[in-house]
């Protein structure tokens, strides 16, 4: 019935009218406009203020940046080029800096003729983390991430490889104990036996069989020392090193801050405060004037080994406190469950609580990262040759006495980079491990 | 007659002091605490012995001794006469004032900045986030270089403003002046009849306390809002300026002027000060409008359309509803950024600014070879000044807790 009734009545539409462009004002650019940019007065004030302020910055800035001269080897050969190109008292960047003095800021003073050392090293390190960073690559891979801290150690300082080697010898210590001594021993003895028997292999062991080694078969490349090291070479050892041995130390101030071991505990939290309360700057100064004090009399150690131990102790306090913050964001009952199926301390930690407590804490612990990372400026006022240290040597020549901009833009964008993508590597991270459902 | 009787009792064993779990959590602790007792001991045996070596004894008595250097920023009295101990009180002050100062303009900064990054306006909000990430991923160190620079390098020499036609002139109508070498701004002169003129402000502002409390009581008495603003604002204007011209004008203003090749007159805040605090600021500042932005989106949108839907107008809504809410949020990570810069104020030695790290870490270390007591002190008063900071953050965060049962 109200079919035929539909089809016969003549003012009733059968088929669809084409859509109607919307009015002009509520479209398009102008609709965006209108509503980001105009909406009220003082929006429309805003708008205009921030316009004018990114107009005034750009007419003084762009010229200055992308007409800067590339080629000349000190700041008056540069004004002279200037001179003649854009006439008298234009003002343009001098970035022939850079390409001058480019060997210096990436490496200091390392010698010219190994840069491929670092370069590999740099390389082989990418490569080796690259599998720990995205889990889509192959987990062959992995052997290679295990060995990178001493084919990258090796690279860098040169020197016997079979120190490194010997070193490497003592992880396999405590999987060699695990096996073979559990039967002999019982389970507690090969733990302790697990621990022990690496420390004395390195203490007593390491060095003699290495020496030996060297001596029957001296394979190796040339030594350069820590003092030659600069430039975003040094920035990045510090960084990577800190980075990567803050996590583990973090994780286990963390675990003994929530413990209910009361020496544990107290230890825990007066080494994480103690560590906060300070600055860092104080404690690279430790480094190098009080570290000597505290060891047996006659030892000294390499000034960049004080650093980076300073640096891994202070990052590994902030990450313990931002791990805390993850472990008490976990419901109780994920505790109360791994109890509940009869795992240990240990084994609820590893399966259970840190997975979930880690993932939580990811954007507290990369911001420690870059602010590690950022931190590794300070090492310049125990005087090695970070870039600040460098740019402050580099202007300090007479060829270049005068450039501060081109080196604190070029710093600056160098340290922009590296901090930004950690911070969206992390971002990405956040998004790919979250399991809630949205 | 069945009677629950205990089990055997066991006799201890050695072997239970690990299988047992009873006592094994002992038996980890007395380890721990031996190893870390051993390693300390370790550690002070070392010292002693080194100490011994350098024929150095432990003892803080330099601090009374005559410090012999200068120092050319100073909020008290202090000469190279004074002891060493004065010179560290006065690094101290300068440590504090750049804390201040710089937690004050962190804050304007970063609460501008969080608002505005949030503002529907596009262009404002891009370039408040170019300013967050721009602060927040290139180190402070090179920042403070930056402005250092900055206010070195492009600002004008103080013979540029002499002359008739000079090369630059002074700002703010001819009361501050920008140089290389630090800023003159006007400094006040207390005559004679400033001190009554300071009760009257103090008064006031005792009044407006009183006021507040007042209109508060009335309003949930009967519910009538008195103008609290309005109020306030006048109570503290009011009388301080009758009473000023009252009283004669009892303060006035020094200006900076032109004497020779350099200013004189007025308060002279020099480039190495101003350079610390604004890099700080600026940088603590990108930080807190993260924490700021964070604290403002938190709070979910039914509260506002709860508040609205309950007859509440914006302004009130804000400020009764949102804003004590965001505030439990965004106070904490705020405080905790406070001590972020009250630390970083120890990179004054970039700039040459004598904070407490320049004076007692720095000129009286090397001046009396007292290492280890130098720096012990400055890492105490570091960490005295944490942890009142984090004592303070504490007592916030337990008075504004949830109140869950």
């Amino acid at each position: 019935m109200a079919d035929t009734h539909l089809h016969s009545a003549s003012f009733v539409r059968t088929e669809m009218l084409p859509e109607q462009t919307p009015p002009l004002t509520e479209g398009g650019a102008i609709k965006w406009l209108r509503e980001n940019l105009f909406s009220t007065w003082y929006n429309t004030l805003m708008t205009v203020v921030s316009l004018y302020v990114v107009y005034w910055i750009l007419s003084h800035v762009t010229g200055w940046l992308f007409f800067g001269v590339w080629d000349a080897g000190s700041l008056s050969e540069c004004r002279e080029i200037r001179n003649e190109r854009y006439g008298e008292g234009t003002s343009v960047a001098c970035w022939a800096v850079l390409t001058d003095r480019w060997d210096q800021l990436m490496f200091g003073f390392y010698p010219p003729e190994y840069y491929w050392r670092p370069v590999l090293a740099l390389v082989f390190f990418l490569v080796a983390v690259a599998p720990v960073l995205f889990d889509g690559l192959p987990r062959k891979m992995l052997y290679m991430t295990a060995s990178a801290p001493f084919v990258c150690y090796w690279l860098l300082w040169g020197g016997t490889i079979w120190g490194p080697i010997a070193v490497a010898a003592g992880f396999a210590l405590p999987f060699l104990a695990a096996r073979y001594l559990g039967e002999i021993l019982g389970k507690l003895g090969a733990t302790i036996a697990a621990f022990a028997l690496p420390i004395l292999y390195w203490l007593l062991l390491a060095g003699p069989i290495a020496g030996a080694l060297g001596d029957a078969m001296p394979i190796g490349i040339t030594y350069i020392r820590s003092g030659d090291f600069g430039g975003f070479m040094l920035a990045f050892i510090i960084g990577i090193t800190g980075i990567l041995l803050s996590l583990p130390l973090g994780v286990i101030l963390a675990l003994g801050r929530q413990s209910d071991l009361f020496i544990i505990n107290k230890f825990s939290v007066i080494f994480i405060e103690v560590i906060r309360g300070v600055p860092l700057i104080v404690w690279l100064f430790t480094a190098s004037l009080l570290l000597n004090y505290f060891l047996p009399p006659g030892t000294n150690f390499d000034l960049m080994l004080r650093v980076i131990i300073m640096v891994t102790l202070f990052a590994a306090a902030y990450i313990a406190e931002v791990v805390r913050g993850g472990l008490a964001a976990l419901p109780r009952g994920q505790y109360e469950g791994a109890d509940s199926l009869g795992l240990d301390y240990w084994q609820s930690m590893r399966l259970i609580i840190l997975p979930q407590a880690l993932k939580i804490s990811i954007p507290g612990i990369v911001n420690t990262f870059i602010g590690l990372f950022k931190d590794t400026t300070l090492v310049v006022f125990i005087g090695l040759l970070d870039p600040i240290g460098l740019s402050n040597a580099i202007r300090a020549t007479t060829d270049w006495n005068g450039v501060y901009w081109e080196l604190f833009i070029f710093i600056g964008l160098c340290f922009f980079v590296c901090c930004y993508s950690m911070s969206k590597y992390s971002q990405w991270l956040e998004r790919k491990l979250r399991t809630d459902h949205r | 007659m069945a009677t629950m009787t205990d089990p055997p009792r066991e006799a201890f064993r050695l072997s239970q002091l690990i299988y047992d779990t009873r006592y094994r959590s002992m038996t980890i602790q007395v380890v721990a605490f031996i190893l870390i007792m051993s390693a300390l001991f370790w550690l002070a045996n070392n010292t002693v012995q080194n100490l011994a070596a350098l024929g150095k004894d432990f003892n803080f008595s330099f601090l009374t001794n005559r410090a012999g250097y200068d120092i050319n920023q100073r909020l008290i009295e202090y000469s190279n006469d004074s002891t060493h101990g004065r010179a560290a009180l006065v690094g101290i002050l300068n440590t504090l004032l750049v804390a201040f100062v710089g937690c004050i303009l962190a804050t304007i900064f970063g609460v501008t900045a969080g608002v505005l990054r949030l503002s529907s306006n596009w262009i404002v909000a891009r370039l408040m986030s170019i300013y967050v990430e721009g602060f927040r991923n290139i180190p402070t160190l090179l920042w403070i270089l930056i402005v250092f620079a900055i206010m070195t390098e492009a600002t004008p020499a103080p013979r540029d403003f002499r002359g008739d036609e000079p090369a630059a002139t002074m700002v703010l109508f001819d009361t501050v002046a920008i140089t290389n070498r630090g800023v003159y701004t006007p400094a006040p002169v207390f005559g004679e009849g400033s001190m009554a003129l300071i009760a009257v402000f103090i008064a006031s502002i005792v009044g407006i306390i009183f006021f507040r409390r007042y209109a508060k009581a009335r309003q949930e008495a009967t519910g009538e809002i008195l103008p609290v603003f309005w109020g306030s604002l006048g109570l503290l204007v009011v009388p301080s300026v009758i009473f000023y011209f009252i009283l004669g004008r009892p303060i006035t203003l020094d200006y900076p002027e032109l004497a020779g090749f350099n200013f004189a007159g007025g308060t002279h805040m020099r480039n190495s000060f101003i350079a610390l605090t604004l890099a700080l600021a600026l940088y603590t500042g990108a930080f807190i409008a993260e924490n700021v932005r964070g604290g403002i989106l938190a709070i979910s949108k039914g509260q506002t359309e709860a508040a609205f839907s309950l007859g509440i107008p914006p302004g009130r809504t804000m400020q009764l509803v949102i804003l004590p809410q965001a505030l439990r949020v965004i106070i904490p990570p705020l405080i905790s950024q406070y001590l972020n810069l009250t630390k970083n104020s120890s990179l004054a030695i970039a700039v040459g600014y004598m904070d407490v790290r320049s004076t007692l870490g720095g000129i009286t270390i090397n001046q009396t070879g007292r290492e280890l007591e130098g720096m012990l002190l400055l890492g105490v008063f570091y960490l005295i000044t944490s942890l009142i900071i984090s004592g303070a953050m504490n007592v916030y965060n337990k008075s504004v807790k949830l109140k869950e049962r």
